[in-house]
Formats: structure tokens, sequence, C-alpha cells
């Protein structure tokens, strides 16, 4: 019974956060391609649906129903292989990852949790690590000059910018004394002075700044994109992939995405605990929805914004319904416990996901001298600097 | 549980570990190593040696297989080009004598080594980082030691042979 029971737990679990993860996933294509567009002074995807919002479903049913093309000259089963193991070891790692604390619903006590492994993070390391093959072999197995090079400076970047990540990971590591997700975040529960968050990033600042700029590198992103990149390389590794298995790949970048970004929230932004103290931070979500949701009411009433007319007030009522919702909550421990964590979570990861989409929008891509140069000589020292200093400090105040 | 975790993916490091050397071509080869280190890196798991297993697809599957798989598509290796003809009859034969020759070691190998209890999967609890950790920097501090003097020595001879290239 009992195993049963752990069993159907997390079944559900599980089914929830893969619902939950690949409809973020769909919908992050989305944002970043709005974001993106106003900042190319665009209006981004706009046809399919109010604002281009059902532009993710047209996209995955444009991407399923197109021909899958096997060119001739690959090697077929690597070829095939290759999208396989990128989705699948970048949509593993979201299992270990803690989402809020432990709840109690009716007779089941869980965590927001798919599972807790005591090496959660040595976890998330070893699969990002073993990772970079889906996208090496996607190179090689395409038997094409430009996917070749494309696989060999992804497996290269990876190689060197895996160091100062795992290097900006070990600091916290130290102060919490601690591999598991869950502990780190208890242990940066709590303020300095009363209000002073004590989360990793005060102390660890410069860690904070290693891992997101090695983070950027791990993911492919712009200003790292190297692997891809389309003025020299035609599309890098996935030029020959079309389809399903195209798609595959543009799923593992974003799954990567999102799983750097809830790593370095859960290590160093405090996961969710909220940066102000109890009683404040309950309302901030209220208030923060229901002045986003006053604000769309205000501008889709106005005159001026015609074409508005029906989205605005639209998701304004929205907002204003989370707002009341996060009000009701007060009266239900249980979900206030589920609503706060989630929000503060998604609050902070979102935030690291635009800076992502942010950074993919300013800033010119490195030349790959200059990609190596960066890795080795700056970021690998730095996060060395960082991780001895911690270690005297914590060597220094501890017992 | 336990029992079948362990045939599967000890089945699993066989067939890779056999598919590592029948295979031609150098990735599929390196490939199949990676399998190998994957399944072992689940037995140890098993065992109880979380951060060896962890340690295990970092270092080897993640760093080295890596480095291993660039040199070759740097290479551009081809597959291995068999150009003896191995007669029918050599080929029975040899897979009778492979067969007797893997009985002759397995039957030494009982032999020798003293009888000890059965491995018993979740008996073993001192598999942490931390358990680790401290067994490194006390009872093995002078093997660790050396083997990162060694290391560097290593390090400092790659530099030196490159530096000559250029």
């Amino acid at each position: 019974m009992d195993l049963l029971n752990f069993f159907t737990i997390s079944l559900i679990k599980a089914a929830l956060i893969a619902f939950i993860l690949l409809t973020t996933l769909a919908y992050l294509q989305w944002i970043e391609r709005k974001v993106i567009g106003h900042i190319q002074l665009r209006v981004g995807p706009y046809r399919v649906g109010p604002h281009g919002l059902l532009q993710p479903l047209a996209d995955v049913v444009k991407l399923i129903t197109k021909e899958g093309v096997m060119p001739s000259h690959v090697n077929k089963f690597f070829y095939l292989l290759a999208p396989f193991i990128a989705v699948v070891l970048a949509l593993i790692s979201i299992s270990v990852i803690p989402f809020g604390p432990q709840i109690t619903i009716g007779p089941v006590t869980t965590w927001m949790q798919l599972t807790d492994l005591n090496i959660g993070i040595l976890f998330v390391l070893a699969i990002s690590s073993v990772g970079v093959y889906g996208v090496a072999l996607g190179g090689w197995a395409s038997n094409n000059k430009y996917s070749l090079l494309g696989g060999l400076r992804s497996s290269a970047q990876m190689i060197s910018y895996e160091l100062p990540l795992a290097l900006a990971i070990a600091a916290p590591l130290l102060l919490a004394n601690t591999l598991s997700f869950r502990e780190m975040v208890n242990y940066q529960s709590g303020y300095w002075l009363g209000f002073i968050p004590r989360w990793n990033v005060i102390p660890e600042i410069v860690g904070f700044s290693v891992f997101l700029i090695a983070g950027f590198a791990e993911t492919n992103r712009v200003p790292f994109d190297l692997p891809e990149a389309e003025n020299e390389l035609v599309a890098g590794f996935h030029t020959e992939y079309s389809s399903m298995s195209f798609a595959a790949f543009f799923m593992a970048e974003y799954a990567n995405m999102v799983t750097v970004t809830a790593v370095a929230t859960l290590l160093f932004l405090g996961g969710w605990q909220p940066p102000f103290p109890e009683p404040y931070s309950d309302v901030i979500p209220i208030l923060v929805f229901a002045f986003g949701g006053l604000i769309a009411i205000f501008h889709g009433l106005h005159p001026a914004r015609r074409m508005d007319k029906f989205t605005l007030p639209a998701t304004g009522l929205v907002f204003l319904g989370i707002a009341a919702l996060f009000g009701v909550s007060f009266f239900v421990p249980v979900l206030k416990t589920i609503l706060m964590a989630l929000f503060w979570f998604c609050g902070k990861v979102g935030i690291l996901l635009f800076l992502f989409i942010w950074v993919r929008g300013t800033l010119p891509r490195f030349r790959y001298d200059q990609l190596m140069r960066f890795a080795w000589i700056v970021l690998f020292p730095l996060a060395i600097v960082n991780l001895l200093a911690t270690g005297l400090v914590v060597a220094l105040t501890s017992k | 549980m336990t029992a079948l975790i362990f045939i599967i993916f000890a089945g699993i490091a066989v067939f890779c570990g056999i598919s590592l050397v029948a295979q031609t071509h150098p990735i599929a080869s390196a490939l199949s190593l990676i399998g190998v280190m994957g399944s072992l890196a689940v037995l140890y798991l098993q065992l109880g040696g979380e951060f060896i297993a962890m340690a295990q697809l970092i270092v080897y599957a993640g760093a080295i297989m890596v480095l291993f798989i660039f040199v070759i598509m740097l290479l551009n290796a081809g597959a291995e080009a068999s150009s003896r003809q191995i007669s029918i009859f050599a080929r029975y034969l040899g897979i009778l004598l492979l067969a007797a020759f893997l009985g002759l070691i397995s039957f030494i190998i009982q032999a020798t080594l003293p009888k000890t209890e059965g491995v018993v999967f979740g008996a073993f609890q001192g598999g942490t980082a931390a358990n680790f950790g401290r067994r490194l920097f006390t009872a093995y501090l002078l093997p660790f030691e050396v083997t990162s003097v060694l290391i560097l020595i290593a390090i400092l001879g790659a530099i030196v042979l490159a530096r000559r290239e250029v």
C-alpha cells in the first residue's frame, strides 16, 4: 500500500512537472521572440491568436507535420540518436530541482520536487556534462563540414566552460556544506540584520557572475553561440536536421536554459525564499498582480489603443484574478505555501530567463579565439580565486 | 528490485564492452565506452557509492570521453580497414579458445581470492561526499597529494611538448 501510494504520488508529480515544463518551453520561445522583437523595434509574432499567443501551438503543428528529411550521406544511426540524446539529457535534470518546501494536502505530505538526491547538484553537473554528446554527435553524423565544425566547437567550448561553472558552483557548496538542493535552500533562509536576505549571491557575487557567464556558454546562447554561428556555419551542428529532430535540438536548448537558471536560483538566489521578511513578502504578489492588472485595464480602456480593446482588459482581469487568488490563500495555509513558493521561485527564474533573452537581443557574438581566451584567462582564474577566498573564509570562521 | 536493476545494467555494461571491441568505427567504440561508464555509474550508485558514481559520470563520461570524441572528430578518423582475411577454421577455433581461456581465468580467480561474504545492496552507507572527502584528506592524504603532483607533472609535460611544436 505504501509503495503504491508513493508510486501514485510520484506519477502525479512527474506528469504535472512534465506538463508544466513542456508548456514553459513552448511559451519561452514565444516570449523570446516577443522580447527580441521589441528590443529591435518590431512587434514579434502577432498573427496567430491575440498578440501571437497561439504561435507556439502553430509551430508545434508545423514541425510535426513537416517531412523529416534524411540526407543520403549521413551516418544514419548516430544521426537519429543525436537529437534523442540531446533532448532526453536536457529534460532529465528537472527531476531533481525543488520548486518549494514540504506541503501537506489532506493525508498526503510531499515535497514540491520530483526526487531529492543528496548529491543533486552533482547530478545536474553530471547530466549537463554528458549533454554535449547530442550536439557533438549531431554535428559529426551529419557528415557536413559546417556541422562538423559546429560539433567540434561545441565540444571544445563545453569542456572549457564546464571548469569555471563547476568551480563557481563549488563556492556556495563550501558555504552551505551540502550537495542537496533542499538543504542548500534551507541554508539560505533567514535574514542578516533582519532585512538583508541570507542568499549566497551576496557573499558570492563573483561566483554568481562566473556561473551565469559560463551558463550562457554551456547552453550555447548568444554571445557564446559559436556552434550555430549562422554567418560562418549556416546553422552549425543542426544544419542537416529538419522536422522533429530539429525541434528536439531546439527544445533541448530551451530546457538547458531553464535548468541553468533554476540551478542559479537555487544555489545563489535562495530558491523559493522571499527577499523580504515574512509579513511584508506575503503582500508583494498581490500588489504586483493587482497593479499590473490595473495598468492593463487602464491602457485597454484608453481610446487611443483601439487594437487592444479586448486583449488588455482581459489580461488585466486575469491578473486581478491571480491577485484575488493570492488574497484567498491567506485563509488556506496550504495554498499560501504553494503559491508563495511558486511565485518567488518562478519570479527569480523568470528574471534570469529574461536576462538570457535580453543579452541575446543586445550583445554581439564573440569571435572563437576570444571565446577560448576568455574562458581560460579570465573566467577560470577568477573562479579559482573565488573558491580559494571562500575556502579561506569558511576555514577561518568554522569551529 | 535491486537484483533486477543490477542485471539490467550489468548486462548493458557487458554488451557495451563487447561492442567497444567489436565496432570498427572509432566513434561507435567511444560511445560504447561511454555506455560502459554510465552503467558502471549506476552499479556504483546501487552499492552506495553515490559520490563515486557522479564523479564517474562527470570525469570519465563528461570530460575524458568528450576529449576522445573531440580528437576522433578532429582527425576525422574513418572506419578501421580490415585487410587480413581470417579463415573460418581460425575463427571458430578462436571462439573455443576464448571460452577455454575465460573458464581458466575465472577458475584461477575463484581459487585464489579469499572467501568473502556476498555483496548486499544498500549495506554500505559511507559513500557520501563528506565521508569520501574525510577519508581522502586523512587516511589517504599521501596518495592523494602524490597523484596531484603527478597530474601537475603531466600538465607541464604536455605544455612543453606543445610549445616545441609552436
